[in-house]
């Protein structure tokens, strides 16, 4: 028991080892969604495409 | 025993998302937004001189001037100032992003990630730069 209790003592510290260690590493996923989510933003390319202008509205009825 | 084993597999997960949830990049700072404001800003100036391929999108996150003729001549000079402009942006937005983070050794790899990415979102028709650096039109 008391060995088992070692056991998952050093498994834990190999598991907070990795939390440190992670981000030593350049996170290349994320950094590929935070580029995606700053070049929509700068591009606009989510909202209107056309900031410039006016928000059309419907001329005629088409009703 | 089997108590035991259960209790190492939640706390192994509970790293495991742990480890996740750090790997999210920094990029809610006043700094960045700022320099994303002036990007969205110049980027009305700038998308009709990448629409004709006066400007171009080079591999290393930067935007050049490609062919300076195909832009006409009484914009070319403020076009020059709004590449050069663009460029000091970008600069200072990878070097922010890394800062962010607390890692400014990684400004490199955010410049080259975005380059990619503005390269593979850049719309049909534009000129962006491949792996060689040469132009070619998306």
């Amino acid at each position: 028991m008391q060995k088992r209790l070692v056991v998952a003592l050093a498994m834990i510290q190999f598991g907070l080892a990795g939390c440190v260690t992670i981000n030593i590493y350049f996170p290349a996923a994320a950094a590929e969604k935070a580029a995606d989510k700053i070049i929509d933003e700068v591009w606009q390319l989510k909202q209107d495409a056309k900031p410039a202008q006016p928000p059309v509205e419907n001329k005629g009825d088409v009703k | 025993m089997n108590a035991m084993k259960n209790l190492l597999w939640i706390l192994l997960l509970a790293f495991a998302s742990s480890a996740l949830a750090a790997a999210d990049l920094e990029v809610n700072t006043p700094a960045i937004a700022a320099i994303k404001a002036s990007m969205q800003a110049r980027h009305g100036q700038l998308s009709k001189f990448y629409a004709s391929g006066a400007v171009g999108l080079t591999r290393d996150g930067n935007v050049a001037v490609r062919d300076a003729s195909l832009a006409p001549l009484a914009e070319r000079q403020s076009m020059n100032a709004a590449v050069a402009d663009e460029n000091r942006d970008r600069a200072a937005l990878y070097r922010e992003i890394a800062r962010a983070n607390a890692h400014p050794e990684w400004e490199a790899e955010v410049r080259s990630t975005f380059a990619q990415r503005w390269i593979d979102k850049a719309a049909g028709g534009w000129w962006v730069q491949n792996a060689g650096g040469a132009w070619i039109k998306k």
